[in-house]
């Protein structure tokens, strides 16, 4: 009994460490605040970084390392404050058109990065920002499916001479068309199975009419909800890259939900009104002194009531393109192209009227909750979309417009917030905020500070009581506590795994835990002894017989966390996965590691007794032990 | 000089009578405290509107209270958390029908910290909020409640299959213990009951469990070697054998979570507390509990007879 592993075990154990530290490693290099600088359709050139460096200097604020990289341009700062005061520097300076998101920028040496070392991810609960959970509204969304199937339908049998009494909607799914005589009936049906394979069609007769009755099929249904999800998901991503987030998710949870995050927004509101609104365009003309009552709406704009005639003379569906922008006296506008379409039909109408006051009417489609008592008395949550139209210009038309043309009379905020809206498109189906979670930025600082206090003083005291209890074994079990944690961090690198406070808390628990397979170890290593083992055998004994009892009490551990992780969300499952991770590196130091260790210093050679403590007293000999 | 005496002679079983009425006696009790007094659940399961905000200088809750009551928020509830600097407010979901400020539930939170802005003279910090909307509320009560009895299931099947059913009712029986007891506590003292004291309760029956299990392979490894079938005998001395084990890992561990207690402050207070008594618990579990329902089952030498290649079995053999 020699206790020596073979040299390729040495090798393996020790190779493993080395990577393990090489891919720790970039968790020590703490990240820089930077400010991320991209434009929307061309690359950021040199004049573009000289232009917001210029403005810096200028302010007097301190900044370093600007470079451009494959994303843009980048600039780091030395603190979170200067980060935030610049954004809105720079964003004045180099005006519309750049977007330019909060980020952190990684000090890792090149050559780490070159081995494609990375940081763990820092979950929202520890650098901040906002968590949304979005629900989609599929009901509203299958409706409005059935409304312009309808259409289409309606349409067709039309263009085919087909005689129809009445067509209807009649649920979330079903369309009902009632015919005078089987004739038509017959024909209409040949029609819509050849036209709507997503449909299913039955056929009654009721009162002497004639009537199909069209349903969505289960796999189309199904279907349509994923498309909607995934529309959906296009438009937010599409509205949270407009925010200036560095990396933001925007993933699905279940059938109908998305999870956002969006780490370092500290503009909770703004983020919302970005998310939830979907808007619309209308323009329109002002009525006629004359004017009869039901043909215009009275609107409010800057104190005083203007009347707005119900004409649309265009179309928000006809803008091509829109930003912001600073007109020449530095005065906010919004910069508004047009198809080529609308550019006719809006040129048109300008001409026409010459020296009429033209008003556009900003229409929002929002939802919001309402509470209404149920059959039983209790108040239940709804959702209800509404309209609101507000009226967000009124001036007098000085020309003939063409296809590209300005909006002014705004702040500066509702310049970027219009522009961005329009562009950002509309949802496919409306979506409400079921859950909502802000971290301020400070509380994600000491989270981080309290999580790693807390893991330095557990591990502190696990190890003076280690120290105590199992003298040089002793050193060995806490040594690879110490490469344990090493481990785990790496691990988690590596699948870039998200750390979160309870997450910090789990690798506290696996400290105190993980000494468990070594103290099942040195327990029976201890007994051998006593049991009347040489101390070389007693130490193969101890390592190969706790073996079997570590592997099953950790099996276990790991299917509650597994549990744990596929159930939980969010912190949570931050929690159940540094716990499985945890467990699973620790088998490696506590077996591997710490064999290596005690082979190094124990075997090979002759020992006389092995410091690991008082040894037990003899079994008694009259116990089941006695074969 | 050892923590542990190494000669103690524990008769965990002999007593098992008195601890198993105390135990009875202990379960009966924190299941009549939950009937009692129910759950302070947290705003996971409850719904409703969260917000912790920072001031600079000490604030009266009561002062707070009064500003919130004077902008409509009647039900909103103020107490302090950790200094008398950071206030939590909470807003349950029937506030927000009355609430006319905002027009979609989820943004009181910005709401109450605009109020508290205005009616203080130094910059009110937001620390955190959060919103959670009824259907989400219940529908993580129902997934809190599932992913308790699922680890349970899970273990059962799994020590079954490793060990014996007799062994596998027996872990559960035991955990049960560890979960009613942990629950009992969080009850009895009104500790916030949300996600991550649910995460800490399924830690504590992953962690209980670990502590059994070595009981039970202990017990196995005797019943099979010794050539005694005195059931209750194997099993007191495979008890003593795992003793100092059982000993020395929950401390460690309790070492640990005494440091995450005390350095993590309130916010983790529910967490690191449940996992505190249950550790402690667990530990009380293994060597006095878990065993009575081996005996109560009546565990012999035929159910561990190896039918079956084991491969922890050979690999022990010197």
């Amino acid at each position: 009994m020699l206790n020596k592993f073979p040299l390729w075990k040495n090798l393996m154990v020790v190779g493993i460490l080395v990577l393990a530290f090489i891919y720790a490693l970039p968790n020590l290099y703490p990240d820089d605040p930077a400010l991320q600088i991209s434009h929307e359709n061309d690359p950021i050139t040199e004049v573009d970084l000289g232009m917001a460096t210029d403005a810096l200097r200028a302010a007097d604020m301190g900044w370093f390392g600007d470079e451009i990289n494959s994303n843009g341009g980048l600039i780091r700062f030395a603190n979170l404050e200067d980060q935030l005061r610049a954004k809105a520097l720079i964003e004045q300076t180099l005006g519309s058109g750049y977007i330019i998101a909060l980020n952190l920028a990684p000090t890792t040496p090149g050559w780490l990065r070159a081995m494609g070392a990375s940081k763990m991810n820092l979950g929202l609960d520890l650098q901040g920002g906002v968590h949304f959970l979005m629900e989609i509204d599929m009901e509203a969304a299958l409706t409005r499916r059935m409304e312009n199937t309808l259409s289409t339908i309606r349409q067709e049998l039309r263009a085919e001479r087909i005689r129809t009494r009445q067509m209807s909607v009649t649920g979330t799914d079903s369309i009902e068309l009632r015919f005078d005589d089987e004739a038509s009936r017959t024909q209409a049906r040949s029609l819509i199975r050849e036209g709507y394979v997503d449909l299913l069609v039955q056929a009654r007769e009721r009162d002497g009419q004639f009537i199909l009755d069209l349903t969505m099929t289960p796999e189309s249904i199904q279907q349509m909800q994923e498309d909607t999800i995934a529309a959906n998901q296009t438009t937010i991503l599409s509205r949270v890259d407009s925010l200036g987030v560095s990396e933001p998710v925007v993933q699905r949870q279940g059938v109908n939900r998305l999870v956002v995050q969006l780490p370092g927004v500290q503009d909770t509101a703004q983020a919302k009104r970005i998310l939830q609104r979907i808007a619309t365009l209308q323009f329109h003309l002002e009525a006629d002194v004359g004017a009869a009552a039901n043909s215009y709406t009275v609107y409010d704009y800057q104190g005083q009531s203007i009347r707005v005639d119900n004409d649309v003379i265009l179309q928000g569906d006809r803008i091509s393109n829109v930003r912001s922008a600073l007109d020449q006296y530095g005065q906010p506008q919004v910069v508004i192209n047009l198809d080529a379409q609308g550019g006719e039909q809006f040129n048109r109408v300008t001409r026409e009227n010459i020296g009429r006051p033209m008003d556009i009417l900003l229409n929002e489609t929002r939802t919001r909750s309402v509470f209404r008592p149920d059959e039983n008395g209790v108040l239940v949550e709804e959702q209800e979309s509404y309209e609101e139209s507000r009226l967000i210009s009124h001036a007098v038309i000085r020309a003939a417009l063409g296809r590209e043309f300005v909006i002014t009379g705004l702040s500066q905020r509702e310049a970027n917030d219009l522009s961005l809206l329009i562009r950002s498109g509309a949802l496919a189906a409306p979506m409400y905020f079921v859950e909502e979670r802000t971290v301020g930025p400070s509380l994600g600082q000491e989270n981080i500070e309290q999580g790693a206090k807390a893991v330095a003083i557990g591990y502190l005291l696990v190890t003076l009581f280690m120290l105590y209890y199992y003298r040089l074994f002793g050193v060995a079990a806490v040594t690879a506590l110490a490469i344990n944690v090493v481990l785990l961090a790496a691990i988690m690198s590596i699948i870039s795994a998200t750390l979160t406070l309870p997450g910090i808390f789990g690798i506290v628990l696996t400290i105190g835990m993980a000494v468990d397979a070594n103290v099942l170890i040195f327990s029976r290593i201890r007994e051998e002894i006593a049991a009347g083992l040489s101390p070389q055998s007693a130490i193969d004994s101890g390592f190969s017989r706790a073996f079997g009892t570590i592997i099953d009490a950790n099996i276990t551990t790991f299917l509650v966390a597994m549990v744990l992780f596929t159930v939980g969300s969010g912190p949570v499952k931050g929690f159940a996965i540094t716990l499985m991770v945890g467990i699973i590196t620790s088998q490696f130091s506590a077996i591997m590691v710490t064999r290596l260790m005690i082979n190094t210093f124990y075997g090979g050679r002759q020992i006389k007794s092995l410091s690991i403590g008082p040894s037990i007293k003899a079994l008694p000999t009259d116990g089941p032990n006695t074969i | 000089m050892a923590l542990i005496k190494n000669d103690i002679d524990f008769m965990s079983l002999k007593v098992r009578r008195v601890t198993g009425s105390l135990s009875f006696v202990v379960i009966v009790f924190f299941l009549i405290t939950i009937a009692v007094k129910g759950f302070q659940l947290g705003l996971d399961f409850t719904a409703g509107t969260l917000i912790e905000v920072g001031y600079q200088e000490a604030v009266n809750p009561d002062d707070v209270r009064r500003q919130l009551l004077d902008n409509g928020f009647v039900d909103a509830t103020v107490a302090t958390f950790g200094s008398d600097r950071d206030v939590l407010v909470r807003l349950p979901v029937a506030d927000m029908e009355t609430s006319e400020m905002s027009d979609a539930a989820s943004s009181l939170g910005i709401e109450v910290l605009e109020v508290l802005s205005a009616n203080s003279s130094t910059p009110v910090e937001l620390r955190r909020s959060e919103f959670v909307g009824p259907r989400v509320g219940s529908e993580l009560t129902e997934q809190a409640a599932l992913a308790v009895l699922t680890a349970m299931l899970i273990i059962m099947v799994y020590v079954a299959v490793r060990f014996q059913y007799k062994f596998g009712v027996s872990a559960v029986a035991a955990q049960l213990h560890d979960v009613i007891v942990v629950l009992g506590v969080i009850s009895l003292f009104e500790i916030s009951f949300d996600l991550t004291t649910l995460a800490a309760l399924l830690a504590v029956i992953g962690y209980s469990l670990n502590d059994t299990i070595v009981v039970f392979d202990r017990v196995r490894e005797n019943l099979r070697i010794a050539r005694s079938s005195d059931t209750e005998y194997i099993i007191n001395h495979s008890l003593n054998q795992v003793l100092a084990r059982s000993f020395v890992t929950s401390l460690t561990t309790l070492l640990a979570l005494w440091a995450m207690f005390i350095v993590g402050g309130e916010a983790i207070y529910s967490f690191s507390l449940s996992l505190i008594v249950g550790v402690s618990v667990g530990f009380f579990t293994s060597l006095f509990i878990a065993c009575n329902f081996l005996m109560y089952f009546k565990v012999s030498k035929e159910d561990v007879a190896v039918l079956v290649r084991d491969d922890s079995e050979l690999d022990s053999t010197p």
